[in-house]
């Protein structure tokens, strides 16, 4: 260990050759040139100022359009805010190419689009006012703003960000980006999700002009900007897409549910920030499931989720089908929630320290706390940087006394805090009470040194605290050091949903609009089974849930987990499925095999079996009910949800999808868009539109 | 030339001539040339880089020195100007083209002496090519430059943890490296 930074110091010390004598000479004499030059300039200045200024002037004339005080105080920040500032700057005039479109198909806007009076513009001219104050030379914010409005002309214009005049010194055009950078937070909020381009203008010079070409964004970045090709850590779970199953052989499928939506966020993340995510980062049912569907609700007796069973055309294959199955949790009314213990388990290494970690995740718990009732109590626990218990379980009606722990935690250090996750399963028992939900929520971007150094080792620890009733919820934040595997797999132990928040409008979807799905579990447990009638099916093929695919026989193991349905969500699988007699059938029937014995009732496709267990049960009960063959209408969802599908699988492996391409998907998601109350499949469309032009 | 000078603190010296005292800065450009081009060179890699970086910096030097203030020691100050000048230095080449990529283009043709040495080269090529900007910046300052980690924090403006989070990172990649050479 200590052998390759002792090589690697003694090469560097050795690595700088002896200076030439001659160039050193001429740098020298230049330099004296121009100290010269330089002192010219300030005796100049400071006889003008003497004679044309009544005012006193600064101690350092030159600079007297600056403040003295910030301009000291911005010299002490680090380089990655002011990259980041620059980034969201950046970010701004993205994000106005890109939701435009939306503002187009708005009816009633008038001027083509050119007047901001959707709430999209609006949010842009709040954020450059707030950026606005505080930049010491306006050009830079006019010019901002100046571009966003041409921008709106053509979609597919290349946008010049002029962050700061390229004359100016260094120092300078640091200063610019560092104080916009106070306001990026509030900038990032507004611009959407789509600010997340921010993060490819990361390698963007601050003090030059920037080019962001939109469409297609990839040939934008340079080849350093590109996240994908830096060398990081990240790691990604997934197994090889389902394989086509021949019914005859093989007509049993079962699976876990999966609540998770982090995959998506990745997969957003990576287009936005112009580069294709790496295939084993698709999974094509978190991405499914990040969209609410209206499904019909369950009776308030019963089971705590109906089921909705629909068939329809496959859009990427006519003679074949898509069978859709559909779970919506109860949603029990808000005021009957039990109480909830949470504690707040944060990484605080020293690379949480960028600005879309540590200060998002702040900024994030804090948007969460307005969502907790008085006797909901929350604890804090930090590890990797300082650990320890950072807040005692205080009640949530004490908010100051939170945000102000909150407010505290800072990123440093690099090494184990040994009993992070301990400590948090200790704080959660000990806040002890009838009735309550204890849940842990672990923050981090990937560094997962919580004490329990063996991967395998950390996952049986949760599976083992599980069984005491504390859940675990993993949110991950950044990119780069990624440990996609190690998030799934604590949370699918720890009875939790892996999240990944890369903006603060992804953290307002997780945490605040749907955290009492993400919070409240209204079955464990949950695992499907589907047996395919080889009478009506030939084959079929289950897309995504590679990574929870359940043995046949441990459908009915109640030892073994499955997932989660959390209270209020809904769960959505889609099985491809080939009739018999489709000429779309992949395999030939087997010559000196025995004929399949056709003894299912043709009225069935299949049988569909559930199992959950009501929360805190060991015993689990079992759903059914037969499949319906005929195929019908495609509803909206049903349709958006097969385009998310479709976007999967070209992400990841798109063989069974024939020619259908980024186009079709495109067309089929646009118009399944329904209400769309939160914009979620607005978005979709235009990550889809970035995916095509970087696909190319 | 003031002999009386050769004495004098830099941190005295840097105000002189930040007032204006051209013997004073004479003074300070000449003892720290080399220091400086030493750490362009483990920030860049090239020579001919390292050179112009150099440069850059002499040049800067005069009007920059109005903002060095004796709180801070002349040598992190200094060191940081020079940071932040191949921080720029990289990003405006890297609009231009890869070429401002530090170490991306080690010059095979540099006269080793001996085989074992350009080895040793090749080797630090290949290791801080490996790296990300910001962890070979790090690695410059307290590997080649050996400074601690507080005064390598102070001058890239971050954390003390963060450099030592840096630094266990820069252990990661070398050891994955070394595993993908086979040597472990």
């Amino acid at each position: 260990m200590t052998d390759e930074l002792d090589d690697l110091k003694r090469a560097l010390k050795a690595a700088p050759p002896a200076p030439d004598s001659a160039t050193k000479a001429a740098a020298l004499a230049r330099a004296m040139a121009a100290f010269d030059a330089h002192a010219e300039t300030l005796t100049e200045t400071s006889r003008q100022g003497s004679t044309d200024d009544p005012r006193p002037m600064s101690d350092r004339p030159q600079r007297a359009g600056f403040p003295t005080g910030v301009r000291e105080m911005l010299s002490k920040l680090t380089s990655r805010p002011m990259l980041a500032a620059t980034a969201s700057v950046a970010a701004i005039c993205v994000g106005v190419v890109i939701t435009q479109p939306g503002i187009w198909q708005r009816p009633g806007v008038e001027d083509g689009g050119r007047t901001p009076t959707a709430e999209q513009p609006q949010s842009i001219q709040s954020a450059a006012d707030a950026a606005e104050p505080q930049v010491a030379p306006a050009p830079t914010d006019d010019r901002v703003r100046q571009t966003a409005v041409t921008a709106t002309d053509a979609p597919a214009v290349e946008v010049e960000v002029p962050l700061a005049t390229p004359q100016a010194p260094i120092e300078l055009a640091q200063e610019e980006s560092a104080i916009v950078a106070e306001g990026e937070m509030a900038v990032d909020a507004q611009v959407d999700g789509l600010a997340r381009m921010a993060k490819s203008a990361e390698a963007a010079p601050s003090d030059m002009t920037a080019y962001l070409e939109v469409a297609p964004v990839g040939n934008a970045l340079s080849d350093d900007a590109a996240p994908s090709r830096e060398p990081n850590t990240e790691t990604f779970s997934n197994d090889t897409p389902n394989p086509v199953k021949i019914v005859a052989e093989e007509p049993v499928s079962t699976f876990s549910t999966d609540v998770d939506t982090a995959s998506w966020a990745v997969v957003r993340s990576s287009v936005t920030s112009g580069y294709l995510p790496p295939p084993e980062a698709v999974r094509v049912e978190e991405m499914v499931n990040y969209f609410p569907y209206s499904y019909p609700s369950p009776d308030a007796e019963g089971a705590p989720f109906r089921t909705t069973v629909s068939l329809f055309e496959t859009p990427w294959n006519k003679d074949t089908q898509l069978l859709r199955i559909g779970l919506q949790g109860r949603l029990p009314a808000v005021e009957d929630r039990p109480a909830l213990d949470l504690v707040f388990l944060i990484d605080t290494s020293g690379s949480m320290e960028d600005a879309n970690k540590l200060p998002l995740l702040i900024q994030s718990f804090k948007l969460m706390l307005g969502q907790l009732r008085p006797e909901d109590r929350v604890a804090i626990v930090t590890y990797a940087g300082s650990a320890g218990l950072v807040l005692e379980p205080t009640a949530a009606k004490d908010r100051a006394k939170i945000e102000a722990a909150l407010g505290r935690l800072s990123a440093g250090g690099s090494t184990a805090g040994a009993e992070g996750l301990e400590l948090a399963y200790q704080t959660a028992d000990s806040m002890e009470g009838e009735g309550r939900v204890k849940r842990i929520l672990l923050a981090t971007d990937g560094d997962f040194n919580v004490g329990v150094s063996d991967p395998e080792g950390l996952e049986a620890y949760v599976a083992k605290k599980r069984a005491g009733g504390t859940y675990l919820s993993v949110l991950g934040f950044g990119r780069g050091n990624l440990d996609d595997a190690t998030m799934q797999s604590l949370a699918q132990n720890g009875n939790g949903t892996a999240s990944y928040i890369d903006t603060l409008t992804e953290a307002q979807k997780v945490l605040v609009d749907q955290l009492t799905g993400a919070l409240f579990p209204i079955a464990d447990d949950v695992k499907v089974q589907v047996e395919f009638n080889p009478a009506a099916v030939a084959e079929y093929r289950l897309i995504g849930y590679e990574t929870r695919a359940l043995a046949r026989e441990d459908f009915n193991n109640d030892k073994v987990d499955a997932g989660e349905i959390g209270a209020g969500l809904q769960v959505t699988a889609l099985y491809e499925v080939t009739p018999v007699g489709s000429p779309a059938r992949l395999s030939d029937p087997l010559r000196y095999g025995a004929p399949p014995e056709l003894s299912g009732d043709i009225a069935e496709l299949g049988f569909l079996k559930l199992r959950y267990k009501e929360p805190g049960q060991t015993v689990s009960k079992l759903i059914e009910q037969p499949i319906p063959p005929t195929p019908g209408e495609a509803d909206e969802d049903a349709r958006f949800a097969a385009a998310i599908a479709g976007m999967g699988q070209l992400l990841s492996e798109p063989k069974y999808l024939g020619d259908w391409g980024w186009d079709e998907a495109i067309a089929l998601a646009s118009g399944a868009k329904g209400t769309d109350p939160y914009g979620y499949r607005a978005e979709a469309v235009q990550v889809m539109r970035l995916a095509k032009s970087l696909a190319r | 030339m003031n002999v009386m000078l050769m004495d004098t603190s830099d941190e005295t010296l840097a105000q002189a001539a930040a007032m204006g005292d051209r013997d004073a800065f004479a003074v300070l450009l000449g003892r720290h040339y080399d220091r400086i081009f030493g750490l362009a060179f483990r920030l860049t890699g090239q020579r001919a880089e390292a050179e112009d970086l150099t440069q850059d910096i002499c040049l800067a030097l005069p009007a920059k020195l109005e903002s060095y203030r004796r709180s801070a020691r002349f040598t992190t100050w200094l060191y940081r100007v020079t940071v932040n000048a191949a921080h720029d230095r990289r990003r405006r080449a890297a609009t231009r083209a890869k070429a401002g990529d530090g170490w991306g283009d080690w010059e095979i043709a540099r006269q080793a002496t001996m085989a074992e040495a350009a080895e040793a080269q090749d080797w630090l090529a290949a290791a801080m090519q490996s790296l990300t900007p910001e962890l070979r910046d790090t690695v410059a300052l307290t590997l080649g430059e050996e400074l601690s980690q507080a005064d390598a924090a102070e001058v890239l403006g971050v954390s003390e943890g963060t450099v030592a989070w840096r630094m266990s990172e820069v252990k990661k990649r070398l050891r994955a490296m070394a595993r993908a050479e086979g040597m472990l």
